[in-house]
C-alpha cells in the first residue's frame, strides 16, 4: 500500500521533470551516422553498380517489399535489371543490408519521406542509386568472388591462384 | 527386413541397402555428395561418415562412410558420434577451402546442394588462409552454363552423363587436385540428356543457361505439377514462373515414369510459352478492327456456331478436357482426329492392342526392370528420349544382375559393379531404319524398312510360338530373329517396344504378336508404342476418323464452320490438303496459342492458354491419364483454357442465356459420358475441392519474395491475389505448408533441404516410390486371363524399286517438336533440312555428303542437301521430320531424284 | 423550483458534463505525458484542447460497422446502456446548493441502482461481438462489478449512519462541520477502490485488458459505437469522482471567497487527476488476484468498518 502510494508520488514528481520530447519539424533529432532510415544501394570503388541481383534482401525482407530482376551484361556481370522498392511498405527493418553480401544496399540517416501520394513512395533503382560506397568504402565483390565478370581475370583475385593448367602434368 | 540401432534407438529397415540409404528413409539427416539414388555409391565424398561399433559393447567403434556400408541385422551405428560429426564437418571445410565466394551471382544459390549441406554440419567460418584454385570455363552449348571454380570434385556428372547418360564428350581430366570436369574443348555437349547435369551437380558448376536469362531463385518461383508435352513419355515436371513469365523446367521425381532425369527437349523446351509469337487477343479477320473482346468474339460465334454445320479438328497435343469440350460442342459425329488417315489407322491399331488388355503397357519403371528388350521400327532416342534412357538403365541394370549373380556385392556399389560388368551389356535388340546412339549398347542391331522389320517381329513371334504361320527370312534377318526369339525365350521380363513413328500398322502388330508369344515363358510382358505427340494417345482414344474425312465431308457440305483446336494442321497433313479444307470451309474458328500457317486461315483467331497457364489432362503412351496444372494467371485475360473457350461456346451455340463456368474434372466426366472408354479418367488426380487439414496448398514456397512490391510500379496497392478454382492450389504461398500428397507436388523442399535432394524426404525409401505414390491413371486395364488373338497377315517383303526411294521420316530430338522449337537453345541445335540415303544408293549416283539433290514428292519438287547414312537400307531415303519451315511430306511414298548438284 | 428553471438545470448539467467527459481525452493524455515526461497533444488550437475535436471527428468519420456475426440489435443497444446509466446516476448529485437535477431522499440508492445497470453493457456489448476476446472481457467485466458492488454500497452504509440520511444532499449539510473522510477513512478508501473497479479504469481494466485480451468487451466495435463506451468510461470518472466530494470531501462546502459551485469543480478535478495518477503509475492485477482480494479482504474490512461505525455511533448516542 505505502509503495503504491510512493508510486504515485514519484510519478505526480514527473510533472516538473524536463520532457524529453523533441518537437520535430522545428526541431530536429540528430541522428548517429549507422541509423537505419532511408535505403539506397551503393557503388563499388569502381564505379560500377554494387548490386549484384542475388535476391537475398528480397527473400529477407520481412513485409516482401523489394523486388529485382537480375541480368548480366556482355562480360557476364550480374546487376538488376530493376529494383524497386515499396517504402510504402518498408518497416526499416534493416534486414536487407544484413543480407546484403555485397555492401550494395544500405540504410542511410534520412527518413523524411513522408508523401501525400502512396505510389510516390514506390522507388525504382534510379531513385536508390546513390554515387557512393556509402559506409563500406574500398569493396568491390567482383574481385573477391571466383567468378569472371570483367572485373578480374580468372585466377586475379585477391585471394587466387593461376588458373589450373588442364594439360600439365606437374604437380 | 533387418534390426539396426542407430544412436542406440532400434530401427526396422530394408536388407540390402546402404547405411546412408537407411538413414535417409528413415528421416535421419546425412550430408552426402557423390552418392546419388539413381547412381549408387562410390564412396569419393568421405562426407557420410558415420559411426559403426562392434556390439552394443562397443564404445570405441570405427568411422565408415555409411554410403559403402551394408545393413546388418544388428548393427550398432551412431550419426550424432562427436568424432563423426567432426570428421563430417573437417571434410566439408576442405571441400570449401578452393569453394569460390559466389553464390551472390550463382545460379544454384538458394536451391543448392553444398549450401544445405555445409549448414547441416555446420562448417561457417573459413579457417583457411591460403589462395583458391581456379579453373578456366568451357562453353557447353546453349543449354549449359560451366563454372569450373565450384567443383567439389564429387564426380557425380561424369558418372551421370558417361555411364548412365551414356554421353562421351564430358569427362574428368588432369590429376590430383587438378581435376577438371569438361570437354576435351569448348563444345556443344552431344548427349540429349545433358540437362540433368543441372540437377545432378551438387553445386553451380553446371547450371542452367536459358534460366540465366531470366534468373530466379528457386523461392522466387510459384511453381506447379505439370508434365512434359514435347513427347509421348509425359514425364513429370516442375514449371516455375516469375513475373508472368515461365522460367524454367525441373524434373518432378515419379518412381513410375522419369524417376531423376528429363530430356533436353522436355527441360528446355518450354521457351514458346515466353514467345512474342504467342496469340494475344481474339481476332475476327476481315473486318476494320480485327482485334476484338471477348462479347464481341462470342457475339460474332453466335451466327458462326448457328445454322452450320459444325466440324471439329481435334488435336494430339490439346488436353483431354480440349478435345473432349470440342466433341461436346460440335458432337460427336462431326468431331475428327487432326491428323492424317494413316497416323489415325496405325494408332487406332495401338488402342486396340492395348484395350484388349493381353499384355501390361510398359511404363518407364519397367523398362528399367526389363532383362530383355526390343525395339521394333521406332526411332527411340529421338522420338522419346526419356523412354531410350530406360532401356539404357535396363540393359546396364540386367548386366550388373548377370554379373553380381552369386557374388556378395551389393547393387548400389557401383565401383565394384562396373568393375565386375565391364564391358557386358543386357539383352537389347534395335531394329530401326537408321542407326541410333542405343546400338552401341544392343546386342543386336538391324537397319531394315518398315516392312522387312514387321517380318523380323513376326518371324521372332513365330519362333516363340510356333503355332504361328512360318515366315520366310533371308539370311541376314533369320539369324537375329533366332538370336532375339532366343533372348526373349530366357527373359523373365521382357519389354517390346513398337510406335507409330513410320507410319506403319503392321510394326505394331509384329510387336503385339511378339509380346503375346513371350507371355509363354516369362513371368512379366510389358509392351510400349511410343506416339507422336504428348496426347496422341487421348486424341487416338477418342477414336474419332482422320483428317482426310473431314476435308471429304467439308466437299459434300456447304455451310461448315470448321473449329481447329490447338493443331497446325499444315504440319500434320500435306498442304494440299489442308488448303483444300480451309476452302471448303465457310468459316474457321482456330484456338491456338501461337502463330502458325493453320491460324494464317483462320476467320476466327482465339488466343489459347499454353500448358503453363492452363490446366489440363494428357494421356501418355502407355494410357496413363496424368494432370498438368496451371502454373500462373497470365496477366493477358483473353488467353484461356481452349476447353474454356470451348464451354463458353456452348451456351453461345444453344441459345441458352446460362452461363457457368466448368471445372476440369467436370469436362473430364462429360468425357467419360461421351466415350465410356475413358472411363475412370476423372480420377486421374484428387479433386478442386482436395484440401489438408481444410487447407489449399501453395504454389509458392513460404519463402516467396517481392510480393509487395513486384506489382507496385503499376499501383502501389496490391491487387487481390488470384484465385484458383480448378485446382486445389493458390497462386500464392498460402496454404498447407506441409508435404504434399504425390500427384500436387509443386515443389520439393524440406526444412534444411533446399536442393532438389529434398526429393529423399518425399520417397518412401532414397530412390523408390513417393509417399502414397498416385502416379497418374491408367486407362488400359490388363486382364489376367484375355487369350491373345495373334495377327497372321504378314506383310510382304520390302522391294527396292527402281530409281525410286521410299521416304521415311527421321525424327530429331531438337526440332522435330513443334513448341520446344521455339526455344532459342533448340531452334539453334535442330539441323537444317537433309535428305539421307544409304551408302549403296549414293554410290551409284556418286553422291558425297552436302550433294544437292532435288526430289520430286507427287508433284512437289524439293532441293536438299544429302547426308550419307551407312545404316539405312537400301532403297529407302530419310527425311527430318516436323523441322520449323519444312513441310509436311507424304511418308512412305515413292519419290524420284530429278536432278542432281555434286 | 419552476419548470424553465428545471430545463435549464438539466439541459446545463448535460452540456457540462458531456463537455467534461470530452475534455477528459485531451486531459488525461496531456498528464499522462507529462507523467511520462513527453509533451503530449500539443498541436491541434490551444494547448491542444482540439485534439478532443479532432479524435470526435475521426471517430464520426470511421466506419461504423457491425461485424456480420455479431447480434446486430444488442450490439447497437449495449453502447447506449453505458452512457444512459452513467448520465442518471448524475441525476441525484448536488453540484451546489438548489443545482440538482432531482434532489431524491433515495439518492445513494439510486446512484447504486444506476452505476451496477452499467454492466448490462459490458455484458451485452461481450455477447453481442460473438468473439471470444469479447465475452471473456464480459465476464470478467460481470464478476468484478458484482464483486465490487457490495463493498461499494457497504462503505457508502457508514456514511449513510452518520449523516442518518440517503438524500445526497442532506449527506453534503451534514459535513458542514467535519468531512467525512475523517470519520470514515476506511469507507473512503474501499470506496474509492470500488470506484475505479466500477468504472473499470486502470489498474482495474481487467475487462478490456488490452494486453490480454486486446480491448476484451469492445474489441468489436468501432466509430461512434466505441465512441459511446469510451465517453461512458470518462463519464464514470467524472461520476465516481463526483460522489466521493459529494460523500466524503463535503460537496459544494468550502470557504467563502468561492462560490460553492466552484468549490465542487475544483475537488472534482483534483479526484479525476487522481484516477489519471493511478493510470499512470500503478500496473494491472491478475484478474484471479483482483477478485480474491476483493472478497477475501476487501469484504472483511468493510464489513469492520460497518460495525465498528454502527458501535460508536450508537455509543455516541448512547
Amino acid at each position: 500500500m505505502i509503495s503504491h502510494l510512493r508510486t504515485m508520488w514519484l510519478v505526480f514528481l514527473h510533472l516538473f521533470k524536463k520532457k524529453v520530447t523533441i518537437e520535430y519539424p522545428e526541431e530536429k533529432a540528430e541522428l548517429h551516422p549507422r541509423y537505419r532510415g532511408r535505403i539506397v544501394l551503393t557503388k563499388d570503388p569502381d564505379g560500377g553498380e554494387r548490386c549484384v541481383g542475388c535476391y537475398l534482401c528480397a527473400v529477407a525482407c520481412p513485409v516482401d517489399c523489394i523486388a529485382l530482376q537480375a541480368t548480366e551484361d556482355e562480360n557476364g556481370r550480374r546487376y538488376p535489371d530493376f529494383f524497386r522498392i515499396n517504402f510504402s511498405r518498408c518497416i526499416f527493418c534493416g534486414y536487407c543490408e544484413d543480407a546484403c553480401p555485397t555492401y550494395a544496399i544500405q540504410l542511410i540517416p534520412d527518413f523524411e519521406m513522408a508523401d501525400y501520394n502512396r505510389q510516390n513512395l514506390v522507388f525504382e533503382k534510379e531513385d536508390l542509386l546513390i554515387d557512393s560506397q556509402g559506409k563500406y568504402p574500398g569493396y568491390n565483390f567482383y574481385r573477391v568472388a571466383g567468378l569472371e565478370a570483367g572485373v578480374k581475370k580468372k585466377g586475379e583475385g585477391e585471394n587466387e591462384e593461376k588458373p589450373v593448367d588442364v594439360h600439365s602434368l606437374l604437380p | 527386413m533387418s534390426t539396426i540401432y542407430i544412436d542406440n534407438k532400434q530401427y526396422e529397415v530394408k536388407a540390402g541397402k546402404n547405411l546412408l540409404e537407411a538413414c535417409l528413409g528413415l528421416g535421419i539427416d546425412l550430408p552426402y555428395f557423390c552418392w546419388h539414388p539413381a547412381l549408387g555409391s562410390v564412396g569419393a565424398c568421405r562426407q557420410c561418415a558415420v559411426k559403426v561399433f562392434k556390439d552394443e559393447n562397443d564404445t570405441h567403434g570405427r568411422l565408415v562412410m555409411s554410403c559403402m556400408e551394408s545393413i546388418r541385422d544388428g548393427l550398432h551405428l551412431s550419426v550424432s558420434d562427436k568424432t563423426a560429426k567432426a570428421f563430417r564437418s573437417q571434410v566439408i571445410e576442405w571441400l570449401m577451402t578452393n569453394h569460390p565466394h559466389d553464390c551472390p551471382v550463382c545460379d544454384e544459390g538458394g536451391s543448392c546442394h553444398l549450401q544445405d549441406m555445409t549448414v547441416m554440419t555446420g562448417h561457417d567460418y573459413r579457417r583457411y588462409h591460403y589462395k583458391k584454385r581456379t579453373y578456366t570455363n568451357q562453353y557447353l552449348g546453349p543449354f549449359i552454363h560451366h563454372e569450373m571454380n565450384r567443383c567439389i570434385q564429387c564426380y557425380r556428372c561424369v558418372r551421370y552423363y558417361h555411364e548412365y547418360a551414356g554421353g562421351k564428350d564430358l569427362n574428368v581430366f588432369a590429376a590430383h587436385n587438378h581435376v577438371y570436369f569438361g570437354r576435351e574443348r569448348d563444345g556443344i555437349l552431344e548427349s540429349p540428356f545433358s540437362g540433368n547435369l543441372v540437377e545432378v551437380c551438387p553445386t553451380g558448376v553446371f547450371t542452367d543457361k536459358t534460366l540465366r536469362e531470366h534468373y530466379t531463385r528457386k523461392w522466387d518461383l510459384t511453381t506447379a505439377p505439370s508434365v512434359c508435352n514435347h513427347c509421348s513419355v509425359g514425364c513429370n515436371t516442375i514449371a516455375g514462373e516469375r513475373y508472368g513469365q515461365l522460367r524454367c523446367i525441373t524434373n518432378r521425381y515419379n518412381s513410375q515414369v522419369n524417376g531423376y532425369f528429363l530430356c533436353d527437349r522436355g527441360r528446355f523446351g518450354y521457351e514458346f510459352v515466353n514467345s512474342a509469337n504467342r496469340i494475344t487477343q481474339p481476332l475476327i479477320r476481315n473486318r476494320t478492327v480485327e482485334a476484338v473482346d471477348e462479347a464481341v468474339l462470342m457475339d460474332h460465334l453466335r451466327a458462326l456456331l448457328t445454322n452450320h454445320t459444325l466440324i471439329g479438328i481435334g488435336s494430339p497435343r490439346a488436353s483431354m478436357e480440349s478435345n473432349i469440350a470440342l466433341m461436346q460442342l460440335v458432337g460427336k459425329e462431326n468431331f475428327y482426329q487432326g491428323i492424317s488417315d494413316n497416323a489415325v489407322f496405325v494408332e487406332k491399331r495401338i488402342v486396340e492392342v492395348m484395350q484388349s488388355g493381353v499384355i501390361k503397357t510398359a511404363s518407364l519403371h519397367d523398362i528399367q526392370q526389363s532383362d530383355a528388350i526390343v525395339i521394333l521400327g521406332e526411332d527411340l532416342w529421338n522420338t522419346a528420349p526419356v523412354m531410350a534412357l530406360a532401356v539404357r538403365q535396363g540393359v546396364m541394370k540386367t548386366a550388373a544382375h548377370q554379373a553380381l549373380q552369386n557374388r556378395a556385392i551389393a547393387e548400389w556399389h557401383d565401383a565394384a559393379v562396373k568393375e565386375l560388368v565391364q564391358q557386358e551389356k543386357g539383352f537389347l535388340a534395335n531394329c530401326t531404319v537408321s542407326s541410333s546412339p542405343l546400338d552401341e549398347i544392343s546386342s543386336s542391331v538391324m537397319h531394315k524398312a518398315p516392312e522387312d522389320l514387321a517380318r523380323l517381329g513376326f518371324a521372332i513371334a513365330q519362333r516363340l510360338n510356333m503355332v504361328l504361320p512360318v515366315v520366310q527370312l533371308n539370311d541376314d534377318m533369320s539369324t537375329p530373329a533366332a538370336v532375339i526369339a532366343a533372348a526373349l525365350q530366357k527373359a523373365k521380363r521382357p519389354v517390346i517396344i513398337s510406335g507409330a513413328g513410320y507410319y506403319n500398322e503392321a510394326l505394331i502388330r509384329a510387336a503385339f504378336d511378339i509380346a503375346a508369344a513371350c507371355k509363354a515363358t516369362a513371368e512379366e510382358v510389358h509392351l510400349a508404342y511410343v506416339m507422336p505427340e504428348c496426347n496422341s494417345m487421348g486424341l487416338a482414344m477418342m477414336q474419332a476418323s482422320g483428317f482426310e474425312n473431314a476435308v471429304l465431308r467439308t466437299s459434300r457440305v456447304n455451310n461448315v464452320t470448321a473449329i481447329v483446336l490447338e493443331n497446325d494442321l499444315y504440319r500434320n497433313v500435306p498442304a494440299q490438303i489442308a488448303d483444300v479444307f480451309f476452302n471448303n470451309c465457310q468459316h474457321c474458328i482456330v484456338l491456338d496459342s501461337l502463330h502458325n500457317a493453320t491460324t494464317q486461315h483462320a476467320d476466327v483467331l482465339i488466343p489459347a492458354a499454353s500448358f503453363a497457364e492452363a490446366d489440363g489432362t494428357l494421356v501418355n503412351y502407355e494410357g496413363r491419364a496424368q494432370r498438368f496444372y496451371q502454373v500462373f494467371v497470365p496477366a493477358n485475360k483473353n488467353m484461356q483454357e481452349s476447353w474454356k473457350w470451348l464451354m463458353k461456346m456452348q451456351p453461345v451455340q444453344t441459345g441458352s442465356a446460362v452461363e457457368r463456368s466448368y471445372h476440369p474434372e467436370e469436362v473430364l466426366a462429360m468425357g467419360e459420358q461421351l466415350l465410356p472408354r475413358l472411363s475412370g479418367i476423372t480420377a486421374v488426380a484428387p479433386p478442386r475441392n482436395f484440401r489438408v487439414n481444410g487447407q489449399p496448398l501453395p504454389r509458392a514456397p513460404h519463402r516467396y519474395s517481392g510480393r509487395t512490391a513486384m506489382l507496385s510500379n503499376l499501383t502501389v496497392s496490391e491487387p487481390k491475389p488470384k484465385q484458383d478454382y480448378d485446382s486445389p492450389f493458390t497462386f500464392t504461398m498460402e496454404g498447407y505448408s506441409g508435404m504434399p500428397p504425390s500427384p500436387l507436388i509443386p515443389f520439393f523442399w524440406s526444412p534444411g533441404w533446399n536442393s532438389n535432394q529434398a526429393v529423399n524426404k518425399y520417397q518412401e525409401e532414397p530412390g523408390g516410390s513417393l509417399k502414397n505414390e498416385h502416379a497418374g491413371k491408367l486407362l488400359f486395364e490388363y486382364k489376367q486371363d484375355a487369350t491373345p488373338v495373334y495377327f497372321k497377315d504378314i506383310p510382304e517383303a520390302f522391294m527396292v524399286r527402281h530409281e525410286k526411294w521410299l521416304l521415311l521420316p527421321q525424327y530429331e530430338v531438337f526440332g522435330s517438336e513443334e513448341l520446344s522449337a521455339y526455344s532459342k537453345g533448340i531452334s539453334e541445335l535442330s539441323p537444317s533440312p537433309y535428305a539421307a540415303l544409304s551408302q549403296l544408293d549414293a554410290d551409284p549416283l556418286s553422291l558425297v555428303n552436302g550433294s544437292l539433290i532435288t526430289v520430286k514428292i507427287f508433284e512437289q519438287v524439293y532441293e536438299l542437301p544429302v547426308r550419307i547414312n551407312a545404316a539405312i537400307p537400301k532403297g529407302v531415303m530419310l527425311m527430318p521430320a516436323g523441322l520449323a519451315g519444312m513441310p509436311v511430306m507424304a511418308w512412305n511414298s515413292w519419290v524420284q531424284i530429278i536432278s542432281i548438284r555434286l | 423550483m419552476s419548470a424553465t428553471e428545471h430545463i435549464l438545470i438539466v439541459v446545463g448539467v448535460l452540456f457540462v458534463l458531456l463537455n467534461i467527459a470530452a475534455g477528459l481525452i485531451w486531459v488525461e493524455r496531456r498528464l499522462l505525458a507529462l507523467w511520462q515526461d513527453r509533451l503530449g497533444p500539443n498541436r491541434a488550437g490551444p494547448l491542444g484542447v482540439l485534439i478532443v475535436l479532432a479524435d470526435t471527428l475521426k471517430l464520426f468519420f470511421k466506419e461504423d460497422w457491425i461485424p456480420p456475426f455479431a447480434d446486430k440489435w444488442v450490439f447497437i443497444l449495449a453502447p447506449a446502456i453505458v452512457v444512459g446509466s452513467v448520465l442518471l446516476s448524475f441525476v441525484v448529485i448536488p453540484f451546489a446548493p438548489g443545482i440538482v437535477v432531482a434532489d431524491l431522499n433515495i439518492g445513494i440508492l439510486f446512484f447504486l441502482a444506476m452505476s451496477s445497470l452499467g454492466v448490462y453493457s459490458i455484458v451485452l456489448g461481450g455477447w453481442a461481438s460473438n468473439n471470444k476476446y469479447a465475452l471473456l472481457g464480459a465476464l470478467r467485466g460481470a464478476s468484478q462489478m458484482i464483486a465490487y458492488e457490495v463493498f461499494m454500497g457497504l462503505s457508502l452504509m457508514g456514511v449513510v449512519m452518520l449523516s442518518g440520511s440517503f438524500n445526497l444532499g442532506d449527506i453534503v449539510a451534514a459535513q458542514q462541520n467535519l468531512w467525512f473522510v475523517v470519520t470514515q477513512p476506511v469507507g473512503f478508501v474501499i470506496f474509492f477502490i470500488a470506484g475505479i473497479a466500477e468504472t473499470h479504469r486502470l489498474p482495474f481494466d481487467i475487462p478490456e485488458a488490452e494486453s490480454e485480451l486486446i480491448a476484451g468487451y469492445h474489441a468489436e466495435y468501432s466509430g461512434m459505437k466505441f465512441g459511446m463506451f469510451f465517453i461512458g468510461e470518462y463519464l464514470g470518472i467524472t461520476l465516481i469522482s463526483a460522489m466521493i466530494v459529494t460523500l466524503f470531501f463535503g460537496g459544494w462546502l468550502g470557504p467563502a471567497f468561492l462560490p460553492p459551485l466552484a468549490w465542487f469543480v475544483i475537488k472534482l478535478f483534483f479526484f479525476i487527476g487522481l484516477f489519471i495518477l493511478l493510470r499512470a503509475s500503478l500496473p494491472r492485477p491478475r484478474y484471479d488476484q483482483l477478485i480474491s482480494y476483493g472478497w477475501k479482504i476487501i469484504l472483511a474490512i468493510v464489513l469492520a468498518n460497518l460495525l465498528i461505525t454502527g458501535a460508536i455511533a450508537l455509543w455516541l448516542r448512547g
